[in-house]
């Protein structure tokens, strides 16, 4: 194996294990902080795949603004193992039923699925900030902007939820 | 020699440079300090108080180290470490000096040059910020928990002006990579001329960033004792500390690379032609002025502390949302319309 590969499986290994730690861990404070690892871990995978850009984009956005505000409300609201809201029984039975139905449902999904890999063109410039800005701005202009207004509007319905004195 | 082994050299060089630097930033403010308020400062350890740091260090470590019984223990020691990891971790993307050429060999005074280098040094700062609430949160104490809270809600408010400053200065460089933002500045002017708005908001916000005076609310004695700190004792608290200084330092470098030319100074061509000095004389000179820079720009954040007293804690949030942000959009707007005018787009 080269060494790219290598670094392929353990990312893999931490993005998966860390992913799994973010729904076992009984502290959600510690949920929060393996989320940031599986974060970093994609992170790699996208330089990996020589998407630099993505990759910067990734932890600036996810880990560097997002993940701090999750922490940020946790933080506040101190939550913790007894402030865990304690489920009935018949509740949790209706959780379990309904989360293998949905795994029966996807297994029977992905079974008839061919796999198919897509063809990289891994071209040296095709992660940079020239190459995404081109196509961004080029040939998907018209969904960029209109997402970019969608982000303006939950900006603002946001700000407008946040205001105390609502007439 | 191989090129692995002079980066390894570059690294551990850059490395021992910050530390050196922040250390004898710490003696160096409080001498500009004493000299603001017609004191003497520091003068026992050494001639004229120079051994202070190392005095500094040594009772540092020497501290009975306290880990509080309520606390979350490992969360508790990632703390400062993450705090000191992200803060020496920002060095590796600036440019400190033209090209060394030694026998066949040509190498750059400078780690790595990311073709993402700004969107690098503007990750690991927004990482930065985990450092001070991991902290705060773990010692379990309601002080500590409002001091990490207010430095992280400050930290993240001023680096969306920040971003936007970048943005603007991205725009008229037209490059992500520090050594070529650097390079043009040899060329042409130094950014400052074109962007001397977008240099005040990023120099606030760099202030406010490392959680400087007249942005220190964190830590405040008379209502949150010493902020996100307040439980740590002995190297902990000093990695803290540490990490501050160090912060200041690679503010400083970054400041003087993206507005005021980085290592170059002005006619050092000429300079270098008059005086008959090789290619490797210049680059060492152009080091030189680099530190003599960032020195300066260190000496400014001092300055500045000594000089101004500090915000109320609305008053911060007003400034950085309400006039910064606009500022900083009206910013990149204007420098959009101005290099739409001159045919640049």
């Amino acid at each position: 194996m080269s060494i790219t590969q290598y670094i392929f499986w353990f990312l893999s290994f931490l993005a998966l294990m860390s992913a799994l730690m973010v729904v076992f861990s009984r502290n959600p404070v510690y949920s929060v902080l393996f989320l940031i690892v599986t974060f970093f871990a994609i992170a790699g995978h996208y330089i990996l795949l020589s998407a630099q850009f993505l990759a910067a984009v990734h932890i600036i956005v996810y880990a560097g603004a997002i993940m701090v505000l999750f922490l940020y409300v946790i933080m506040m609201l101190n939550l913790n193992q007894d402030a865990e809201p304690k489920k009935k029984t018949y509740v949790r039975v209706i959780a379990v039923v309904a989360i293998g139905l949905m795994l029966i449902t996807l297994v029977g999904a992905l079974k008839g699925a061919t796999v198919n890999t897509p063809e990289l063109t891994r071209t040296a410039g095709v992660g940079t900030v020239e190459t995404l800005g081109k196509v961004l701005f080029n040939q998907f202009l018209l969904p960029f902007e209109v997402s970019s207004i969608l982000f303006l509007s939950a900006m603002v319905g946001a700000v407008y939820l946040s205001k105390k004195n609502l007439q | 020699m191989d090129p692995l082994i002079i980066k390894a050299i570059i690294v551990l060089i850059v490395f021992a440079i910050t530390l050196l630097i922040a250390t004898y930033s710490t003696y160096a403010e409080r001498k500009v300090a004493a000299i603001m308020q017609d004191r003497v400062g520091p003068d026992r350890a050494g001639p004229m108080g120079l051994l202070q740091p190392l005095a500094d260090a040594v009772k540092m470590f020497m501290k009975e180290e306290i880990i509080p019984s309520v606390s979350n223990k490992w969360l508790f020691i990632l703390g400062p470490c993450i705090a000191m990891l992200t803060a020496t971790m920002t060095g590796v993307v600036i440019p400190w000096g033209g090209p060394i050429t030694i026998g066949e060999t040509t190498f750059d005074l400078q780690i790595t040059d990311l073709n993402i280098g700004i969107l690098y040094l503007f990750g690991v700062v927004s990482l930065g910020v985990y450092g001070i609430m991991i902290g705060g949160w773990a010692s379990n104490n309601k002080f500590s928990l409002l001091g990490a809270i207010r430095a992280s809600s400050q930290m993240i408010s001023y680096e969306i002006a920040m971003g936007f400053a970048i943005i603007a200065l991205v725009m008229t460089t037209g490059t992500l990579s520090l050594k070529e933002i650097v390079l043009q500045q040899d060329a042409g002017f130094a950014n400052v001329v074109y962007q001397p708005v977008g240099f005040v908001i990023f120099i606030i916000c760099a202030f406010a960033e490392t959680n400087r005076a007249p942005f220190d609310l964190p830590e405040c004695e008379t209502e949150l004792i010493g902020g996100y700190h307040t439980e740590y004792s002995s190297m902990k608290l000093g990695f803290y500390l540490f990490a501050e200084y160090i912060n200041m330092f690679i503010s400083s470098a970054v400041i003087a690379s993206f507005y005021f030319g980085g290592y170059n100074f002005p006619f050092q061509h000429e300079l270098a032609n008059a005086l008959g000095m090789s290619a490797n004389a210049l680059s060492i000179l152009q080091v030189v002025m680099f530190f003599g820079k960032i020195i300066f720009f260190i000496f400014l954040f001092m300055w500045v502390r000594w000089t101004i007293p500090r915000f109320r804690y609305d008053q911060l949030m007003n400034l950085g949302w309400k006039v910064l942000l606009p500022l900083s959009l009206a910013n990149i707007f204007v420098t959009g319309i101005v290099m739409w005018a001159m045919g640049k787009l």
